[in-house]
């Protein structure tokens, strides 16, 4: 594996930043994208374009095909048991909050709660607390240790004989933290509880086998997986999605409808409302292809390397403190500086071409927690390098220096 | 446009040792401002006597070099003012940080005028506007007694 041949596949590489290379710090808020990518919505828009699954002309059974072969591709590469199990949604966030709107509706009641964790993004806490108002759920949180890990133990602790449903992260982007998920699915079965994992931060960096994690629901975004903006992934047991109600009406999800009765399409339709992001999910499938051809394996390895080095580098210096530590961790690392603002430092960095992230990361359950309005964060990408995390470290001593710090 | 100009000495020596950064036991008004984005949060306190002059200010709250230099210049420009002064050099101020190159009220003196002119850089950096404007924003909802908290992605 060459990162060097990797990295020419993204053309953004090409451009200048304020004059400077681009250092690309920010994959965990969205990976840029292989040229196979942009290509595919290109020649998709151009070639062979129509809308999926209603009309019997020559483009629009190719569309329907190519549309359908995406789904074939997902499922091979999360290792589905069925292709009915993938549900394409207009990212992440709509597949959490159709899990949620869905299961609440059918199985949640008064008093009920839904246990979630303090590293959650708030797009696996809101959905939720939609359902504190008009089910009258209670939401647990299971707690943080003081390496930023939420461990079995934590969610044993916080699961009662109200607990229905568990939805939990993979991969924190905060913390970079990669929980125990298959211990806590094993866990959750174990007392009659589905689990819901917001997969956003881990399905471009780890193996993903769903029979084999055995989760009920699993949330993935395209467009961190070097993928195009506007697709999500659901993956769904079919027996959950056969259960649950439909999220949305429309056309395309029913199969008859009369003035007093509708009925509802098949798997995966009937999730599937309205007209999709089709040239996205079409051009989904070359980022999976993309990655297939790097090879999962490589990917953690090479990352592996990477995440160690940076987490090295960022140690040895002195101004550096980072806020997590966990035993286990991906490509997220987040960090603050004694005297320098997250936000000054991000602007002192992209004034180098280095781009990172500096908020609260849509977590502020967990801000709260750590004490700290905001952070700054790291987070690596396939086409990052060692040279990259050098001048990330030479931008930061960057920042003693314009605030005059020792 | 480079750093330099952005964090120029007088907003790093406001950042670093803001200026009535405290609480007014006895204030008369006060209002709360929040910036969701970044969770930059602040506090503005006033104590205005009878003749609708500001007394005494001051604020509490965290945020970057910006935000803070920019409610401790506010709070030392503004005590001492009268209210529809506090007004027209807080249109005055956030006009300037949006567009114009310029400050055009006659309240402040030239020296007071440098002193805010510092952010005009702030201009280039069009994600950074919000952290110089929180305090001011918070400044007016504190002087109208409205009860809603600031809040800059409603501004």
């Amino acid at each position: 594996m060459n990162i060097s041949d990797i990295k020419k596949q993204f053309p953004i590489f090409n451009n200048k930043i304020k004059n400077n290379d681009l250092v690309y710090l920010d994959s965990a808020n969205s990976a840029q994208k292989p040229q196979g990518v942009i290509n595919r919505v290109y020649d998709f828009y151009t070639k062979e374009f129509s809308n999926v699954g209603r009309s019997v002309h020559y483009l629009a059974v190719t569309a329907t095909n190519l549309y359908e072969n995406t789904r074939s591709s997902v499922q091979k590469y999360i290792n589905a048991k069925d292709r009915n199990e993938i549900v394409f949604t207009k990212g992440a966030t709509e597949a959490m909050n159709l899990i949620a709107n869905t299961f609440g509706q059918k199985y949640l009641n008064e008093g009920d709660e839904v246990l979630i964790t303090e590293l959650e993004h708030h797009s696996n806490y809101v959905p939720w607390h939609f359902l504190r108002k008009s089910k009258k759920i209670n939401i647990e949180f299971a707690e943080i240790n003081e390496d930023g890990e939420v461990t079995l133990d934590s969610i044993k602790k916080k699961i009662t004989n109200k607990t229905k449903i568990i939805g939990v992260t993979h991969l924190s982007n905060v913390t970079g933290a990669i929980l125990p998920i298959k211990e806590i699915v094993g866990l959750a079965h174990s007392k009659g509880i589905p689990v819901l994992i917001d997969g956003c931060q881990s399905a471009p960096h780890l193996k993903l086998d769903m029979q084999d994690l055995d989760c009920d629901f699993y949330a993935i975004s395209g467009h961190k997986m070097y993928g195009p903006t506007g697709v999500g992934i659901l993956y769904a047991k079919k027996k959950w999605l056969e259960d649950l109600p439909p999220y949305q009406g429309g056309g395309g999800m029913i199969k008859e409808v009369k003035k007093q009765a509708i009925s509802y399409a098949d798997l995966p339709n009937k999730y599937e409302a309205g007209t999709m992001a089709t040239a996205q999910v079409i051009a989904f499938n070359e980022s999976i292809k993309f990655l297939e051809k790097i090879g999962i394996e490589n990917i953690q390895n090479y990352e592996k390397e990477l995440i160690n080095y940076t987490v090295d580098t960022l140690k040895k210096n002195n101004s550096v403190k980072l806020i997590a530590n966990p035993k286990n961790r991906g490509g997220v690392i987040s960090f603050i500086m004694e005297g320098v603002h997250p936000h000054d430092i991000a602007t002192i960095l992209d004034e180098d071409g280095v781009a990172i992230r500096a908020g609260h990361h849509c977590c502020q359950i967990l801000h709260e927690k750590l004490g700290i309005p905001a952070t700054a964060r790291v987070s690596i990408g396939i086409y990052n390098t060692k040279e990259d995390i050098d001048q990330l470290n030479s931008s930061i001593n960057k920042c003693n220096k314009i605030f005059d710090l020792k | 446009m480079n750093l330099k100009e952005l964090y120029q000495e007088i907003i790093l020596d406001h950042g670093k040792n803001p200026r009535n950064l405290r609480k007014i036991d006895n204030h008369n008004k006060d209002a709360k401002g929040h910036n969701p984005l970044c969770g930059d949060s602040v506090h503005v306190y006033l104590k205005l006597n009878e003749n609708k002059k500001i007394e005494d200010i001051s604020f509490e709250g965290g945020g970057c070099a910006i935000s803070m230099a920019s409610a401790s210049i506010m709070t030392d420009l503004i005590k001492d003012k009268e209210e529809f002064e506090v007004k027209e050099i807080v249109n005055d101020f956030l006009e300037m940080i949006k567009e114009k190159d310029d400050l055009k009220n006659n309240i402040l003196s030239d020296d007071e005028k440098t002193k805010l002119m510092c952010f005009s850089g702030v201009k280039q950096y069009p994600m950074r506007v919000k952290c110089a404007t929180l305090s001011w924003h918070t400044l007016t909802s504190a002087i109208n007694n409205s009860q809603e908290i600031v809040n800059t992605e409603k501004n």
